[in-house]
């Protein structure tokens, strides 16, 4: 690395007393060479996002850089003045976020948000300033740029604000980008185009990039190299060859060896074993009336038809809004379906009136993506697993010896049933919810994205965990995702929806490894890092 | 490369890994901690303390009865030294600290048997708008066919002016304790029943309560035992105000002459007795109104400071 953009050199961020650790950030040293991707992993609280806010100095008052250097162009920015930053923001570095959403300010058009850049940092006259924002939106490959900077942020999708983000950081040409999970909140397809945006720029402008991500999958579509952090500390430095095909760190090795490989298993479908959940034409319709007047309405999923077998797996597929969730709620009978069966054991629960349901909500069990939500806070996590048989009439000392029993199967301490969600880790809140949905000795378990909110090497274990209670209790369970290598790894048969419709649905293996429908190929060619290998334990 | 299932991957991780994801949960500042460290809720604590061991220990705190007077000692000087009449007949000798009114009674024995009622007002009303507040926010938020005549009726309710209603309840009933609290509860329930409304709004929406609904758990558990003990934190702050807003309201009623009879010593009946001799003795009207100033200033603080440690979205600004 002859010339840097940037250079962190033992950089050292305190955390505040009472906090798991002493530093954020430990001694950490890296640089970002002119017109290169340094790609910074690292799962959450690895301190990956405070290193970026460093360099930007917005770090709070409440972490402050103790030791180290971070030099933009040979200039040391933690001795730098505020004012000096100022001037330095947007125009020799700026950043992109992971919401685009609420990085824009919704009430201004989103032309007008660039213009307040240029007006910061330029003296060109309004004509000038006009002339660059349009080409600038056109570099990022907008539609109609003059529609688009009248537009505000709440008119465009997700992808089109991350590019006016993109407009916004790349106006000045900094040399400096750093980019803070800027494809996290985006579908999979949309991350692709995004990827290929910033590649592109970056390569024309030689800007330097420093590049946050927990995605394995994205480090491997645009890294030229790759910094893995643990804890705050820097565990290796290399090229992204290296680094993904020969990890030297035992973290870092564990870490590739999480990320689900693309291939899916092989493993025997049992065609004769009992259908516990088959839907047949399932559809919910969201009326949006007005005050005066009926609107239109929006269907989130429309002819379902779907099948899980004991023992067996049912992936669904599908990008946000694709209604993925909505069947799952339909089935678990948390939202009503407006037409269409669901037959449990043969059993038409679809137009059952809720009171009707007490025998169906033993049978059916669901699972939440959101680990922080999904345990009501103020109440004991053995109170959350006791609460259904409660409701069904087992006596609580058996109900508490089925917890204890339980929390076993999800390898928690029993004697933890006694604290507060806040006590565990995102994981170990998983592994509760699983508990108390088995408390209830489902036939069907629904889980809905339930690794989507942890990191790589926790949804390993929880998705190990998922295929061991699968096998172990004979349970059908409905897996919903967005996530191509996870629904590889745990299902038997795929669904893959869009637009409220199944456009696909096979067995996994033929799913994936021939796709028919021209949906189900975008969203293979759009998984990120695809040609790699990993999950092989490299 | 072999096809790799998820049961194989089981095998390196198991009890090991778990080492790795029990990486320490941050130690969280309990809602507690932060609340007996906040110097809002500390010093309106202790004040309230204070004055709440002043109501209690009234009777040796040096006063004598509060309805006792004398024609001897009548619109005393504060500090004044003079004697009044027990209702034996027999004859005291007493300092009045705050002086004595028209009727020759002690302000200060008054003043310190009124903290009493003020208090007492402010907290039973608060109770009583914050319980008819929650069973009927819980109702419309949750049980949605409520929703919209509930919310109409409140709407209703809201419109009454609470003085008015003081005054008609007074004419209808007789001025006492229970008639002012609920001439102040009454106004009060519907901002409690709004805010139990939207509070329940979103909670409903929460993974856990769903969670629970597909556990099977009746409705009215649901309802106390899930949402209800998540909208507590907003509700102790919003019940503070409503009791410094009570306090306050009973000292006009009482000054306006429809609060409690003036035999009985609350702020605002001392007040309105020393209202027209203020020019020549404003002791009168000066203790009690520095007594209610204390008073509803300390409650406001405390309710400051609970809302900035309890509402999750100050604590983490702070």
């Amino acid at each position: 690395m002859t010339d840097p953009v940037l250079e962190v050199g033992d950089l050292t961020i305190a955390l505040p007393p009472g906090a798991d650790r002493a530093e954020a950030v430990s001694r950490v040293s890296f640089d970002v060479g002119r017109g290169e991707i340094l790609c910074l992993v690292g799962e959450s609280g690895s301190g990956k996002s405070v290193i970026a806010q460093g360099v930007m100095g917005l770090l709070p008052k409440t972490l402050p850089v103790t030791g180290g250097a971070i030099r933009l162009d040979g200039e040391d920015l933690t001795r730098a003045a505020q004012g000096r930053l100022r001037q330095l923001r947007a125009t020799r570095m700026s950043m992109i976020f992971q919401e685009p959403m609420t990085a824009l300010n919704p009430v201004m058009r989103c032309g007008d948000q660039i213009d307040e850049v240029l007006v910061g940092h330029t003296t060109l006259d309004a004509a000038a300033r006009r002339a660059k924002i349009l080409d600038i939106v056109r570099e990022v490959h907008l539609p109609d740029p003059a529609r688009m900077v009248d537009a505000y942020p709440h008119q465009l999708s997700g992808g089109q604000r991350q590019r006016i983000m993109i407009a916004m950081a790349l106006v000045l040409g900094p040399a400096l980008l750093i980019a803070d999970e800027p494809t996290t909140a985006l579908d999979v397809t949309t991350q692709a185009q995004i990827l290929r945006l910033v590649a592109e720029l970056q390569a024309r402008h030689g800007t330097g990039v420093l590049f946050i991500t927990h995605d394995f999958g994205v480090v491997a579509e645009i890294a030229h190299r790759v910094a893995v952090l643990r804890q705050g500390e820097l565990v290796e430095l290399g090229s992204r060859d290296e680094v993904l095909r020969r990890p030297q760190h035992e973290y870092t090795r564990m870490l590739i060896a999480s990320v689900p490989s693309m291939t899916p298993h092989a493993r025997p479908a049992d065609p004769a074993a009992p259908v516990i959940l088959a839907t047949r034409g399932l559809a919910k319709t969201y009326a949006a009336t007005g005050w005066f007047r009926r609107r239109g309405a929006v269907e989130a999923a429309a002819d379902v038809s779907l099948e899980v077998r004991r023992g067996q797996t049912l992936g669904v597929v599908g990008e946000s809004g694709s209604g993925k969730s909505t069947v799952a709620r339909c089935i678990v009978r948390l939202v009503d379906p407006s037409a269409g069966e669901i037959l449990i054991d043969g059993e038409d629960i679809a137009r059952r009136p809720a009171r009707a349901l007490r025998a169906f909500r033993r049978r059916v069990q669901i699972v939440f993506q959101d680990p922080y939500r999904s345990l009501n806070p103020r109440r004991r996590v053995g109170e959350a697993v006791i609460e259904g048989p409660l409701n069904f009439g087992v006596p609580r000392a058996e109900a508490l010896a089925r917890a204890r029993r339980l929390f076993e199967l999800v390898r928690l301490d029993p004697g933890s049933l006694d604290r507060y969600p806040h006590e565990f880790s995102g994981g170990q809140r998983q592994r509760v919810s699983i508990a108390r949905a088995l408390a209830m000795e489902p036939e069907l378990l629904v889980a809905d994205e339930p690794v989507s909110a942890l990191d790589v090497s926790v949804q390993a274990q929880v998705l190990a965990l998922l295929a061991e209670i699968r096998e172990r209790l004979r349970l059908a369970m409905l897996f919903i995702t967005h996530d191509l290598r996870v629904a590889a790894q745990v299902c038997d048969t795929v669904a893959v929806m869009s637009q409220g419709r199944v456009v696909e649905y096979g067995p996994a293996r033929e799913v994936f490894g021939n796709p028919r429908h021209e949906y189900t190929r975008s969203l293979f060619a759009a998984a990120p890092g695809r040609n790699w290998a990993f999950g092989a334990g490299a | 490369m072999p096809p790799r299932g998820v049961t194989t991957l089981m095998g390196a991780s198991d009890l090991d890994a778990l080492s790795v994801e029990a990486r320490a949960v941050r130690a969280r500042a309990t809602a507690w901690d932060r609340m007996r460290t906040n110097w809002s809720v500390r010093l309106g604590g202790a004040a309230l303390a204070v004055l709440l061991v002043v109501a209690l220990a009234a009777p040796w705190l040096g006063t004598v009865d509060p309805t006792l007077f004398d024609a001897a000692s009548r619109d005393l000087r504060p500090g004044e030294a003079g004697e009044i009449t027990t209702l034996d007949g027999e004859t005291l000798k007493h300092t009045f600290l705050m002086g004595s009114d028209s009727f020759g009674r002690d302000i200060y024995s008054r003043v310190i048997y009124g903290t009493r009622i003020s208090l007492l007002v402010g907290v039973a009303s608060a109770l009583v708008a914050a319980a008819f507040g929650i069973l009927l926010g819980l109702s419309a938020g949750y049980l949605r066919r409520l929703d919209g005549p509930l919310m109409r009726v409140m709407d209703g309710v809201m419109a009454i002016p609470a003085i008015l209603l003081a005054i008609a309840l007074v004419g209808l009933w007789k001025a006492s304790l229970f008639t002012v609290v609920v001439a102040i509860a009454i106004p009060e329930i519907p901002r409690v029943t709004r805010l139990v409304r939207s509070l329940v709004l979103t909670i409903r929406e929460e993974p856990y309560v769903e969670a629970a609904v597909a556990l099977g758990t009746p409705v009215p558990k649901i309802m106390f035992g899930h949402i209800l003990p998540n909208t507590i934190a907003p509700l102790l702050v919003q019940g503070t105000f409503i009791c410094a807003a009570a306090i306050l309201v009973e000292a006009i009623l009482s000054f306006l002459g429809v609060g409690l009879p003036p035999d009985i010593p609350t702020w605002g009946n001392i007040m309105a007795e020393g209202r027209v001799q203020f020019i020549a003795y404003p002791h009168n009207v000066f203790f009690p109104g520095i007594f209610l100033a204390v008073t509803v200033l300390a409650v406001n603080i405390l309710g400051d400071g609970l809302r900035d440690t309890l509402d999750p979205r100050m604590a983490r600004r702070l």
